[in-house]
């Protein structure tokens, strides 16, 4: 057993190593005072450029948020309501929608990016903000359905019968008793969205047009053709703010769950 | 289960699924057997011409290339993940290995690709090094080869092979791994015939989590490959902006499409038949199959608590 351990724990350490030294590399050349290979000394130059001289990053990240926020609200009402009728109620084209929540996980991103984009040019929709939106919305509803249908299925359908026993309607079941219920689901699919929507590039490279430049596609264009040391220091406020975002969600979802 | 309002429920989910996810898929299979327009689009008259030109050689070089590379890819991946998931299921931090295999995880994809691009550049962090090292005078081109995408798409996607692993491996119970050595099992024989054939499952799932994006890649090799790697998803994004071919575009990613559905269901089927000893309904083995398939995804997805937490 022992020697057996040790070879996983070499492996492991050397995948973490592996996983972790890229970012600490970005890190480093963030504060790098020259545009690109060796280090000439530390500056704060890029941070300074980031925040004070790039209007189209952020530009690109008021859409990204925009994009994040509706899809994900749409995605999560829609998902919620979807997973509540699938998980306790019997009607036409249940299983249908059961397998269909599961084709998005398991198709290649491009598919759905190169689907998307031949079904809105077909029709005539013109490319921008509008699209990529409802391509966001159509990728994350599968995930909020899976998320709240895993909480739901925590629950006992009795729950439902008692509610009808005293005297609740098919609404106020659902307002009052159904979804306060579900709601570390619920929010958790909210957030899952969020991120998701603000993680595409694929598919939103494919249904984007004129004027509807994200985050990712910002990020794309500038280091196409190598480094971008604007970029480097992007990449660090990223990494910082999504490890501080996803901790306060953690510790959030958490208080709900135990409220 | 009752009647009752689970339609009216469902409905939106149906329509908005329906309209935006499995009717641009039909259009796709329509479209591949129409004749491209002369400003993309397409006319209306029936022909095989994009299947046709699938076959051919050079189209057959980058279908190649994406098999190797997307097989080769998920190979090294799986060899990585087998002994991490292993390592972290016996460990007693799990909380704490989780998080460090997630952190990098969160990272945007773009900004780790480019990463990646910072390390091998010209002038990047390697070229750097070596330089500074003495080792060499010129830059030595790493990026926009084979290997670069092989292994970005590797550092990519091993998060998605560890998660669905260690959850797995986590779930075996260890004690039958020493009734094995007791009864004079070698180490090595006691883990290849007690312990993989028991978490073969999950093994599956990270196969399948790994190659289908890897299959599918389009950003990896766009960003760090040449011309020779090429993958199927670059022919497509080109036959659709470039060349203006929407029933090639079409028929390519049905290609892919259908590469995955049937190695999805393949699969399944033989591992479910396997793992249940071919005695249980199908309809068991999918669940068995999906519900660590939802599992490592509601593991790998930053704030929904993980197992471990």
């Amino acid at each position: 057993m022992k020697r057996r351990s040790s070879f996983s724990r070499a492996v492991f350490i050397g995948t973490i190593v592996f996983l972790f030294m890229p970012l600490f590399v970005l890190v480093l050349y963030s504060f790098n005072e020259s545009k690109s290979g060796s280090w000439t000394g530390f500056s704060l130059r890029w941070y300074i450029k980031l925040f004070s001289d790039s209007p189209d990053l952020w530009r690109a990240f008021g859409n990204s948020a925009i994009i994040a926020l509706g899809s994900a609200l749409v995605a999560t009402v829609i998902g919620t309501l979807g997973a509540i009728g699938v998980n306790w109620y019997r009607f036409r084209l249940r299983s249908y929608l059961r397998t269909v929540t599961f084709l998005p996980m398991i198709l290649p991103e491009i598919i759905i990016g190169v689907s998307l984009l031949i079904f809105f040019s077909g029709l005539g929709f013109k490319l921008g903000l509008f699209t990529v939106f409802v391509a966001h919305v159509s990728f994350n509803l599968p995930f909020v359905f899976l998320l709240v249908l895993a909480r739901l299925e925590e629950f006992d359908f009795s729950i439902i019968e008692a509610a009808r026993d005293l005297g609740a309607n098919d609404t106020q079941t659902l307002m009052k008793v159904i979804v306060p219920m579900t709601m570390p689901g619920i929010v958790s699919g909210f957030l899952t969205a969020v991120t998701l929507s603000l993680e595409d590039f694929v598919i939103t490279f494919f249904v984007t047009g004129p004027g509807a430049t994200t985050l990712p596609l910002y990020v794309y264009s500038a280091i196409r053709f190598g480094v971008s040391p604007v970029i480097n220091a992007l990449s660090v406020v990223m990494i910082l703010g999504t490890i501080a975002l996803t901790w306060s969600m953690r510790n959030f979802l958490k208080y709900i769950a135990a409220k | 289960m009752k009647r009752g309002p689970g339609g009216l429920y469902a409905t939106p989910a149906i329509v908005w699924l329906t309209v935006f996810f499995i009717a641009p898929l039909f259009i796709i299979v329509l479209y591949s057997f129409l004749r491209p327009g002369l400003r993309g689009g397409v006319e209306w008259s029936l022909t095989f011409d994009a299947y046709r030109a699938i076959a051919n050689p050079t189209f057959a070089k980058v279908t190649l290339n994406t098999i190797v590379v997307a097989l080769g890819a998920t190979l090294v991946t799986l060899l990585i993940a087998l002994p991490c998931g292993y390592y972290m299921a016996r460990s007693k931090n799990q909380t704490l290995l989780l998080l460090l295999v997630i952190i990098p995880f969160w990272t945007n994809f773009l900004i780790r690709i480019y990463a990646w691009i910072a390390i091998l550049g010209n002038e990047g962090f390697l070229n750097d090094m070596l330089q500074a090292l003495g080792l060499t005078n010129d830059s030595i081109r790493f990026l926009y080869n084979r290997w670069a995408v092989a292994l970005v798409l590797v550092y990519t996607y091993l998060p998605y092979a560890i998660l669905p692993l260690f959850s797995t491996i986590d779930k075996f119970d260890f004690s039958l791994l020493e009734a094995a050595r007791d009864l004079g099992a070698s180490k090595f024989g006691a883990i290849r015939r007690v312990l993989m054939p028991n978490i073969k499952g999950g093994v599956l799932t990270a196969f399948l989590f790994t190659f289908i994006p890897i299959f599918g890649a389009y950003a990896v090799p766009l960003l760090v490959g040449g011309t020779e790697s090429y993958m199927l998803g670059n022919l497509i994004a080109d036959e659709l902006t470039k060349s203006r071919n929407w029933p090639l575009a079409s028929a390519i990613s049905l290609v892919i499409t259908l590469v995955t559905t049937i190695g999805v269901m393949l699969l399944v089927r033989a591992n479910g038949a396997n793992v249940l000893g071919g005695g249980k309904e199908a309809s068991e083995a999918k669940a068995e199959q999906s519900a660590p398939l939802l599992n490592a995804s509601l593991v790998a997805l930053p704030h929904s608590g993980g197992g471990a937490s």
